[in-house]
């Protein structure tokens, strides 16, 4: 996906390879071949039971006191998200979330710059770089219960106290790391060697070239590695469950009333955090196409 | 600057960039892996303590037991099927956002809508199947007022059935992403020269389409396969206790203090991932088709 969103700016530049003759699936010109519309309704289908689910429940949380977990609904209010911020019974939702945030932010942090770096590194061959690209993979595809418990023993055996900011931040990291480097390959294989080239025969130091060359210039992926740092920690759940300790992240706070709560106190959760990861979503997206844009005007101007 | 014969100086700055990476993974990634393998040879004393030492009766309780097998198959069975529906449904809407959308910012428009729920938590899209599935649910009330059925269906919630539906609706974004950026490099004038030279739809998609996608579908399926084999809260939510994986026994094991049998089953499963894993990528280079 980031890919994609790093692409975004030379993609109707470079790419002016559109005529409808380049389609070449669809071989009648302007005609629409049969497939398309298999295709998208396909695609149609797909989009709503993507977001079908989801908006029932933001659309159930709404209801009254009288509200279960199924349609139809029961009057409208705000009852349910008053209740999951004041009744004990819905567990420590303020704190978890409060914590959830800042751990989130302390790993989006921390994975863009050891991203960065890493994706730098892996620009050229070095000695044992495939042991450090399979030990990435094999930190992505790890089972993530596993991988908590063996760092929650790992604590145990060190004699180390186990909490969100310790155990539960390198689990994470474990997670949201190759994600990251993932991403700044997509990122890195869009950038131009000559740019570089070009601030070291003007003399720039590696240093001046990196923060005045690379960073500008890959900044539209800094931000997408930055939203998968965020996002990814802020749902986070099979790795902090062994590692969180005693306080718990938003999402074991979710994990606990899924078993333990059936009114639509647990929709209303669903909805705020979803709310928090769309402000995220936007604001990262929004920030791309902001760059992208003030880059256009300034080539053109 | 130099390479081909990567001098010293270009190992060790390749090194010094990776270094933040390694100092992270080391301890949160090796290390936590050969802990859980230490304690698969561990004796335990039942109540969460560890005693030091080399037995392989984990293992050979683990590999005795009728319960194992069970949990292996069901646990393919979840796999195999989410694998399939997730590569069909990934394959044919990347197909139709390269090929089909003629619009290039739109293509990514609607791409961006498919990934978006990405960025969302799972396990609440994961919970927002039960106003849908469950007995009084949405599917039920549809079926019921057109007449359909008489009784409202069990089997919608709370079942394997959910479960897989819960599979495909979170994983099949891993399928779209890598097979659409396998697409969009395949040059538009290979697809005119088959017509060209006389190839039908069918002809394209087969000869051309699917061998030229292969690394986003191998990409793909390591993400499908190993978060399903790795999974266990759908499972034990989605099937309502009534199914079990062999993560979610993992977890019971943890729950009541069965280290050691718990280490012992990992280390199977990870096995098991592992071989599955190199498996698909001896038939192709993920890390030359990542970098390119």
């Amino acid at each position: 996906m980031s890919a994609v969103l790093a692409d975004m700016p030379k993609s109707d530049v470079s790419k002016t390879v559109a005529p409808a003759t380049t389609k070449a699936i669809a071989p009648s010109k302007g005609g629409r071949p049969w497939t398309f519309y298999v295709l998208a309704t396909l695609f149609a289908f797909y989009v709503i039971a993507l977001y079908g689910p989801m908006f029932c429940i933001y659309i159930l949380s709404f209801q009254d006191i009288r509200g279960g977990l199924v349609f139809p609904m029961k009057g409208h209010s705000l009852h349910w998200f008053v209740d999951l911020f004041t009744q004990v019974r819905t567990g420590d939702v303020m704190g978890s979330f409060d914590r959830s945030i800042k751990l989130a932010v302390i790993v989006t942090i921390i994975t863009v710059v050891v991203s960065f770096l890493a994706g730098l590194g892996f620009r050229k061959r070095f000695r044992g770089d495939t042991f450090v690209f399979y030990m990435m993979i094999g930190s992505l595809v790890a089972p993530g219960l596993v991988l908590g418990l063996g760092t929650g023993l790992l604590f145990q055996a060190l004699g180390l106290n186990a909490s969100w900011y310790t155990s539960a931040l390198g689990a994470q990291l474990s997670w949201t790391l190759p994600f990251g480097v993932l991403v700044m390959f997509a990122v890195m294989s869009r950038f131009n060697h000559v740019w570089e080239e070009a601030a070291y025969d003007l003399g720039a130091s590696r240093w001046q070239s990196i923060r005045m060359v690379m960073i500008p210039v890959l900044a539209p992926g800094l931000v997408a590695v930055a939203l998968f740092g965020f996002t990814l920690s802020y749902d986070e759940f099979a790795r902090s469950l062994q590692t969180a300790g005693s306080l718990n992240t938003l999402p074991l706070e979710i994990w606990s009333m899924t078993l333990n709560v059936t009114s639509p106190s647990l929709y209303a959760l669903g909805t705020v955090t979803t709310i928090v990861s769309f402000v995220v979503i936007g604001a990262s997206l929004g920030t791309i196409v902001l760059i992208q844009k003030r880059r256009g005007s300034a080539t053109k101007g | 600057m130099q390479s081909s014969q990567t001098p010293p100086r270009a190992n060790l700055a390749g090194w010094l960039y990776v270094a933040p990476l390694v100092l992270v993974l080391v301890p949160f990634f090796v290390a936590p892996i050969l802990v859980v393998l230490a304690a698969s040879f561990f004796a335990t004393d039942g109540f969460g303590g560890l005693t030091p030492g080399f037995t392989l009766a984990s293992y050979v309780e683990v590999l005795h037991s009728a319960l194992t097998l069970k949990l292996y198959l069901a646990t393919i069975k979840f796999t195999v099927l989410t694998w399939i529906f997730t590569l069909v449904i990934g394959f044919f809407v990347a197909y139709f956002l390269v090929f089909h959308v003629r619009n290039q910012l739109l293509a990514i428009g609607l791409f961006l809508l498919c990934t978006v729920p990405f960025w969302t938590s799972n396990i609440i899209r994961m919970i927002s199947w039960i106003p849908l599935l469950g007995k009084e649910g949405l599917i039920n009330q549809a079926l019921l007022g057109m007449g359909v059925i008489r009784q409202p269906l069990e089997v919608l919630l709370f079942s394997d059935l959910a479960v897989v539906i819960a599979y495909v609706h979170q994983l099949t974004i891993f399928m779209i992403v890598p097979i659409f950026n396998s697409m969009a490099r395949i040059d538009k004038k290979l697809i005119e020269a088959a017509i060209d030279a006389g190839a039908s739809r069918f002809d394209i998609m087969r000869l051309v389409v699917v061998p030229m996608s292969r690394s986003g579908i191998a990409l793909g399926t390591i993400f499908v396969v190993s978060i399903v084999m790795g999974d266990f809260f759908v499972v034990k939510v989605m099937s309502g206790g009534g199914s079990a994986s062999v993560v979610s026994a993992f977890y019971e094991d943890v729950g009541v203090l069965q280290y050691p049998t718990a280490a012992a089953s990992a280390v199977l499963l990870t096995l098991v991932l592992v071989a599955i894993v190199s498996l698909i990528l001896r038939t192709v280079d993920i890390r030359q088709e990542i970098t390119r």
